[in-house]
């Protein structure tokens, strides 16, 4: 169980309250932040320097930071810890967030909180270590077989890092699901300015446990809206915590198709259901813009300055960047379009978020994208150029 | 005011902490700034590029598009990245490892050889200097900044590295090759 937060220590591990930081050592501090006491993790560039970080602050909160095998055993790892009431991370990249999509289902199926972060790098396989890339959104929603929803957070900037992965914490104790921060190597590498918040303001959400004694407590019935209580091992309570289909007690329940609707279905609304208080977006709306663009993440870094220049040379252009990916914020992106013909996605890929888009607007506007791999960022000149002559087809 | 600076050499020179460095003394200094960097696989070796964007507003594209000041340590990083510059562009060479008829060339490895008498300072050499030429903020908070960045023990080195880079703008300015 975390010790209660020592704010004095945990404002010395945390240093100065203004820093120029990489996007990296932010999710780090994000996590210390977010209550993290337990990090497994296996070294990948470029996200190693979070492990790095975490490795030198939270044995002085008394927290732990190992290094696993692989990224299979890591991500298996922070979710033992989590049932015995850690609040418990991994980071990795590409190649291990692959590897790592069988404890993704797991966390999903028995309910863990976890949060991952994935600082994504130029793929398939491990393509371009050190380039960053947006590839593996739709494997953040997708990755894992069988029906499920994840919540998906992107930062396009450092002090995102920091907030959104503090936020994750508070999400995955809240929905008991996996939080995945999609970050990549352009911002887990760069170093901007963050600015930490007043320790007295920090108090992590704290896990729903038993309201109840151990020999009336059923482990999967949701008392909570559709997000049962968790109790820790060793407190006395039964949890037997399994992948298989199960019953409310936990126990397998595999030939029973009412329990596997029941709880398969369960598992996906407590998440949809929540869409619209886990949405955050930001939008930056111009009047009479028939044209506008939906970002995330470091793209979205373009998107705003395609925005300034476009504003400069007097074109219209609107702007909307979701931070919260999943579950899709489907509402504010057709509210986004109500008065626009055209939506331009730009992403560094071949075109996975603009899928989404396209799926969510079902023809209100029509749907573009501009898509780069292989390193280099997209420029604002890129989207500019799209906004005037059209981007490439969804 | 939005500078533009693009600093290349060798990975293992500290391109990369240099450009960290400047990005950094430029917040204390309250401007708003973003360094990036890109390199290769390899821990040493490799063209490493580390760039830096200072602005009084706040930095939406964080790359540098037209570099308004590029430091090259290196043939192979010149080669690379040597392009992409501004109209009227700063372009500063190491007069020992990197051939540019174009640009100006300064002894930062020398300096940091014989002056200094260690060449692993050359990074911070080549900083002080870059402080002269930007001329954003006072050759003290820059220090301070180093100080912040460097290894326990290395302070006396640094500092001596910092100052024989600003001496070297103060006494040869942006001097071209001719």
């Amino acid at each position: 169980m975390p010790a209660e937060l020592d704010r004095r220590r945990m404002a010395r591990v945390l240093g100065r309250s203004e820093q120029f930081a990489q996007g990296d050592v932010a999710c780090a501090l994000g996590a210390v932040l977010g209550g993290c006491d337990f990090f497994a993790g296996y070294p990948i560039t470029p996200a190693t320097e979070i492990a790095e970080a975490v490795s030198r602050m939270l044995p002085r909160l008394g927290g732990v930071a190992i290094q696993m095998e692989d990224e299979i055993a890591s991500l298996s790892a922070v979710l033992g810890a989590a049932w015995t009431g850690s609040r418990a991370m991994t980071a990795t990249s590409g190649p291990g967030f692959s590897l790592m999509q069988e404890g993704i289902g797991y966390a999903c199926m028995t309910e863990t909180p976890c949060v991952i972060v994935d600082v994504q790098r130029s793929g398939p396989s491990t393509g371009q270590p050190t380039e960053p890339a947006q590839g593996d959104m739709l494997q953040a929603k997708w990755g894992t077989h069988g029906d499920h929803e994840i919540i998906a957070l992107a930062p396009s900037s450092v002090q995102e890092c920091v907030d959104l992965t503090r936020l994750a914490f508070d999400l995955a104790e809240e929905y008991r699901n996996p939080v995945l921060v999609m970050t990549d190597g352009e911002i887990g590498h760069m170093r901007e300015r963050i600015l930490l918040p007043d320790l007295a303001d920090v108090e992590p959400r704290h896990r729903q446990r038993p309201s109840s004694l151990p020999d009336t407590f059923v482990p999967f019935a949701a008392t909570n809206g559709k997000v049962p209580e968790m109790p820790d091992f060793g407190t006395g309570y039964h949890a037997y915590v399994t992948g298989l289909t199960h019953n409310e007690r936990g126990f397998p329940a595999t030939d029973d198709a009412d329990a596997h609707t029941r709880l398969v279905r369960r598992l996906c609304e407590k998440i949809t259901d929540a869409t619209e208080r886990l949405t955050r977006v930001e939008v930056d709306s111009e009047d009479g813009a028939r044209v506008g663009l939906v970002s995330y993440g470091i793209s979205a870094r373009s998107a705003a300055g395609a925005v300034r220049l476009a504003r400069e040379r007097g074109i219209r252009l609107s702007h909307l960047r979701l931070v919260t990916v999943f579950p899709f914020p489907e509402r504010a992106v057709l509210e986004f379009v109500r008065d626009l013909d055209r939506v331009i996605v730009p992403e560094l890929n071949l075109g996975q978020i603009c899928h989404s888009v396209r799926e969510a607007l079902a023809g209100a506007a029509r749907v573009e994208r501009v898509s780069r791999i292989g390193g280099e960022m997209i420029h604002p000149d890129e989207i500019l150029h799209a906004v005037s002559h059209g981007g490439e087809p969804v | 005011m939005r500078r533009e600076i693009r600093i290349c050499g060798t990975g293992g020179q500290g391109i990369i902490l240099a450009g960290v460095i400047l990005g950094e003394a430029a917040m204390r200094a309250g401007y708003c700034a973003v360094q990036t960097q890109s390199y290769g696989p390899e821990s040493r070796g490799g063209a490493a590029r580390s760039e830096v964007l200072i602005s009084d507003s706040a930095v939406d594209y964080p790359r540098v598009t037209l570099a308004d000041v590029l430091v090259a340590l290196s043939q192979p990083a010149w080669d690379r990245y040597g392009r992409q510059l501004a109209e009227g562009a700063t372009v500063v060479v190491d007069s020992d490892l990197v051939e540019a008829p174009e640009a100006c060339r300064l002894p930062f490895t020398l300096t940091a050889e014989k002056t200094v008498g260690r060449k692993i300072v050359t990074n911070i050499v080549m900083l002080g200097y870059l402080g002269g030429l930007l001329d954003l903020f006072p050759h003290a908070l820059l220090e301070e900044t180093v100080l912040a960045n460097i290894p326990p023990g290395t302070g006396e080195l640094n500092r001596a590295a910092l100052k024989a880079g600003r001496d070297l703008f103060d006494s040869e300015g942006v001097r071209h090759a001719g």
